[in-house]
């Protein structure tokens, strides 16, 4: 079996900071979004938690597997699939509670068409059933039902990694292929298909799991090579021009048109492989930037991020939620730039408060990490998955 | 082929004269904050019904195309785009003839654009389509091919195009994702070289400089009449403009 690599802090640290672009990214119109990495090439946030969130599962459930056998360790990343699963409705309840309210307190002719939104309102014994189904997912919803279906899969991909590692990447890869050929994804509700398809979005997070149980070892040669980062550099500038003419007005024509007709679209649905290889190679800047020795990661400054990376599902949760709430602040109260900002600032303080407040918790409960046995770097697993 | 054209360049620099002093006079702060530039494509067969002195226009769209209420069909961008048009291209007849349906999808619309073609005859389509497809959460993917197609019916009828995307509604933002539509009108509208009618950063521009008030819950029509009003006379100023832009290549040709 492949050994276990020690967990690193910085995967709480990007994650943590993943956790911050994406509850920014979800208020619309805010201004402070401009600062995130989505407007500066082909992925975003959502690249970054996938990829960890993979890691860590392999990471926790590795282990688990290892010491408990096979039985228990899929017990718990069901359980876990379930926790989410209850999350994710308990965030349905918020959200439908906001649009109750907007439904019946707004009125414009000017919006008649997207009052249309509401019409689910009136049919409440099929939408409730259809998000109970995972089927129905109002926006800013879809990263919560595609952790769960990714982790409700994971027991035999994981059974497969800590087994024969280079097969199960190899079944990863070609069910992205296959789901790439066949248009392969899952029914939503009322009409089309997941945001993120569970069956293209899977290659990251098997990815990330495999990088966990020995595979970043085996590329290492690779990943620090200096080609490897030469291009990685190259393509990360290409995808930065491409991303500015889709901000700048007047940049329309600069990119040749037989690049325009080959790119675009660039699919986010099903996890386009540009948007993989641009990851890639931001994870390959990272790397030669942040080594994983290096001493800031102790610094008291990123320990706010470090924080809600290692309570990635509360945080993750509480940032869908409180971006619901800026975006009511921001309509109901005022939406001038220095409340943006404000509202940015107070949603990341939250958030940061929340996870020190679990972090307590879990120490008093018993939980922290001196009272469990296992090697230090165990202690930043805990329920991080 | 030569008098035509230069019938052509009188009556567009009449046009636009006399609208940019109409503009001018009513100093307008909505078309000013709108910041429309020119469009990004000639419209090659309105140039060419400028010329002959009559130009039809179909609007094609959804609920947002039309405007509730008894005066509702008056006060709708796409008449205030035939008095706009009319008042910038004096001496040519204009016909509107408008297809908005609640609800629409743009695959619904795409299998009536047919209909429409050889029924209208017309030299430019409009095409409002997104926030219904948004709605329903139909795949990007289908609605892209759906304007696709409707591109391809348009240029075997020798019509124009000008796609018009959502409007910008504060309220629903969070609610409502149109980013994956917003960007697939985008991608074709580069890609088969046709014109977009940016209305989603238009109305989003009026709001942040405060041209209009797109939060306020209201009863009455007036804030929607006086942005209808408004996209209607930009919209006209685009047509007009990307007719003009046919000019050049036209001269190259001969």
């Amino acid at each position: 079996m492949p050994k276990l690599v020690e967990r690193d802090l910085r995967l709480d640290l990007f994650r943590g900071l993943a956790l911050w672009l994406i509850f920014l990214d979800h208020i619309p119109s805010n201004i402070v979004s401009w600062i995130t990495i989505r407007n500066y090439g082909f992925s975003d946030a959502t690249e970054i938690f996938v990829f960890i969130s993979g890691y860590t599962a392999a990471y926790v459930y590795g282990r688990a597997m290892r010491e408990h056998g096979t039985v228990v360790a899929s017990a718990r990343v069901l359980k876990r699939a379930w926790q989410i699963y209850v999350a994710h409705i308990f965030l349905f309840a918020i959200y439908m509670a906001e649009i109750a309210y907007v439904s019946r307190s707004f009125e414009n002719p000017l919006y008649g068409e997207e009052m249309g939104i509401f019409d689910f309102l009136q049919q409440p014994d099929i939408t409730l059933v259809q998000a109970l189904l995972l089927k129905f997912k109002p926006a800013n919803m879809d990263v919560l039902p595609l952790y769960i279906v990714l982790l409700a899969g994971f027991p035999p991909m994981l059974w497969l990694l800590l087994r024969k590692p280079g097969i199960a990447l190899g079944t990863s890869v070609l069910l992205y292929m296959l789901t790439w050929y066949f248009g392969w994804n899952l029914p939503a509700y009322p009409n089309g298909f997941w945001v993120f398809n569970p069956f293209a979005w899977q290659l990251l997070f098997v990815f990330g799991a495999w990088c966990a149980l020995g595979g970043a070892k085996q590329i290492e040669f690779l990943i620090t090579s200096r080609i490897t980062l030469g291009l990685a550099l190259v393509y990360l500038v290409f995808a930065f021009v491409i991303a500015l003419t889709w901000s700048v007005p007047g940049l329309d024509g600069v990119v040749p048109r037989f690049l325009e007709d080959w790119m675009y679209p660039i699919d986010k649905t099903n996890l386009d492989v540009l948007r993989f290889a641009h990851f890639v190679a931001l994870a390959v800047v990272t790397i030669r930037l942040v080594p994983r020795t290096w001493s800031g990661l102790q610094s008291i400054w990123l320990r706010p991020a470090i924080l809600c990376g290692q309570h990635s599902l509360e945080i993750f949760c509480l940032g869908v939620f409180l971006s619901f709430a800026a975006h009511f602040a921001l309509v109901e109260l005022s939406d001038s730039i220095g409340m943006q900002i404000a509202t940015s600032l107070l949603g990341i303080i939250l958030m940061v408060a929340t996870a020190a407040m679990i972090s307590w918790y879990k120490r008093i409960e018993g939980r922290s990490p001196g009272s469990r046995p296992g090697p230090p770097g165990a202690t930043l697993a805990g329920g991080g998955a | 082929m030569k008098a035509l054209a230069l019938a052509l360049m009188c009556a567009l620099t009449g046009g636009v004269l006399a609208g940019s002093a109409a503009v001018a006079k009513e100093s307008d702060a909505c078309i000013a904050a709108a910041g429309v530039g020119a469009p990004d494509f000639a419209l090659p067969h309105v140039a060419e019904a400028i010329a002959k002195k009559k130009l039809d226009v179909a609007v094609l769209g959804s609920a947002s195309s039309e405007l509730n209420g008894p005066a509702g069909t008056s006060i709708a961008y796409p008449t205030r785009l035939e008095a706009a048009l009319s008042a910038l291209l004096p001496g040519v007849t204009v016909k509107i003839s408008t297809y908005a349906k609640a609800r629409d999808t743009a695959a619904d619309m795409e299998s009536k654009l047919g209909r429409i073609v050889s029924e209208a005859k017309p030299d430019l389509v409009v095409w409002q389509t997104g926030t219904a497809d948004a709605i329903r959460g139909v795949d990007p993917d289908e609605f892209r091919i759906s304007l696709d197609d409707g591109v391809d019916t348009l240029q075997a009828a020798n019509s124009d195009v000008v796609f018009m995307n959502m409007q910008y509604s504060p309220r629903t933002e969070a609610m409502l994702a149109v980013g994956a539509y917003a960007d697939a009108m985008r991608i074709v509208a580069l890609q088969r070289e046709a014109v977009l009618f940016d209305r989603f950063s238009i109305m989003k521009r009026w709001n942040e400089s405060g041209v209009f008030d797109l939060y306020g819950a209201t009863r009455t029509t007036d804030v929607a009449q006086r942005v209808h009003d408004c996209l209607g006379r930009l919209l006209a100023q685009v047509v007009v403009e990307g007719a003009k832009l046919t000019m050049p290549a036209k001269k190259a040709t001969r």
